[in-house]
């Protein structure tokens, strides 16, 4: 197991003409909660997918764990899509079951409790449920995997702030000292108190990295504020 | 334990502020047992290294220990609480101090004008 989980060196990505990454490279340890920040069209979806193998690059590398993307980092990664990539037609149940049979890591029992937390119904089928709902179902099966590296990419979008508290109580719950979890959001300030490290990316670059209590002590303001400041329109 | 966190001050320091006021005020007794840094972390939803760091912090100061075989406790030193407790009293009233100087306030007009509400008070009731 390598302490670093995830390495970029260089790396780039171009729809057409259109540069979406331009020169990323970062390593990210384990034992951390990470924020990727930055404005919409920025780059963070796109550098998401190529960490799953769902895009790949134009050119420099991009590693989990040592290997490159692949069936082994597969494995390794647990990933939340920012649209529904289920078949909705399944019900809860039946997605829970679904997962269990594809990942070896899926922890059933705690995707159940997770359930009844949340007061979702394992029978209703997913096309039923509501916009907030699914993405509840979603995290729920993220989550309940024993990943090295979660990447959730836009987790709390549409659901209400209780829930979002839910959700960053689980995402506290569920740390330990081998995995990383990589937040994508703009709901900077809902999340910023569960990060150790935030990454600012704007325009495919990388703006700023550095831990959450260090932009608060030589700053003077939450990571919020800083944003506001450095993305202003 | 309620746990609230100002914009622009580091979590870790500020845990430490609060820590140390859930112990001077009794909330966490003297001698009594800390949550596992995982839970203290939930409870305060602050990121488990974040939490871990405040604590290292805390004992740093003395103010909690930890036993190697059986986790984290408040220390029984009574004396030191006390210390603790006089140190962030001082720490409020310099805060205060700072704040009437600022409304135009000097230290004597604030003593008199402490002294007036107090008296005030007595007559009131």
């Amino acid at each position: 197991m390598n302490d670093i989980v995830m390495q970029c060196e260089s790396l780039c990505k171009s729809y057409g003409s259109k540069k979406a990454l331009d020169g990323v490279s970062f390593s990210l340890g384990r034992g951390k909660i990470v924020g990727l920040l930055g404005p919409n069209g920025s780059g963070k979806t796109t550098l998401i997918k190529i960490a799953n193998g769902l895009l790949t690059a134009t050119s420099g590398r991009l590693t989990v764990d040592g290997h490159e993307i692949g069936v082994e980092t597969k494995k390794k990664i647990s990933y939340l899509s920012d649209c529904l990539a289920l078949p909705d037609y399944m019900r809860v149940s039946e997605l829970i079951d679904f997962y269990k049979d594809f990942y070896e890591d899926f922890d059933k029992e705690k995707a159940y409790k997770m359930v009844d937390n949340l007061g979702v119904d394992k029978f209703a089928r997913l096309k039923t449920l509501s916009k907030g709902t699914k993405e509840k179902v979603q995290l729920i099966l993220t989550m309940s995997r024993n990943a090295d590296l979660y990447l959730l990419d836009e987790p709390m979008g549409g659901v209400d702030p209780a829930t979002r508290d839910y959700i960053l109580s689980t995402i506290i719950s569920n740390y330990t000292e081998h995995s990383t979890v990589v937040i994508s959001t703009h709901l900077i300030s809902d999340v910023e108190k569960i990060l150790d490290e935030v990454i600012f990316i704007n325009s495919g670059k990388i703006v700023l990295e550095d831990t959450v209590d260090n932009i608060r002590e030589k700053q003077n303001k939450s990571v919020d504020e800083l944003f506001r400041e450095v993305f202003k329109c | 334990m309620e746990w609230k966190f100002d914009d622009g001050r580091a979590i870790y320091s500020q845990i430490v502020e609060q820590m140390k006021l859930f112990i001077v005020s009794g909330l966490l007794p003297a001698g009594s047992k800390l949550p596992a840094v995982r839970e203290l972390a939930q409870e305060a939803s602050v990121n488990p290294n974040t939490m871990q760091r405040a604590l290292s912090e805390l004992e740093f100061t003395g103010l909690v220990y930890t036993n190697r075989t059986s986790g984290r406790f408040v220390t029984d030193d009574s004396e030191k609480i006390a210390q603790a407790n006089e140190t962030l009293a001082q720490s409020v009233i310099t805060d205060f101090l700072e704040r009437m100087e600022k409304l135009g306030y000097s230290k004597d007009e604030t003593k008199t004008l402490i002294s007036n509400i107090q008296n005030g008070g007595e007559n009131n009731e």
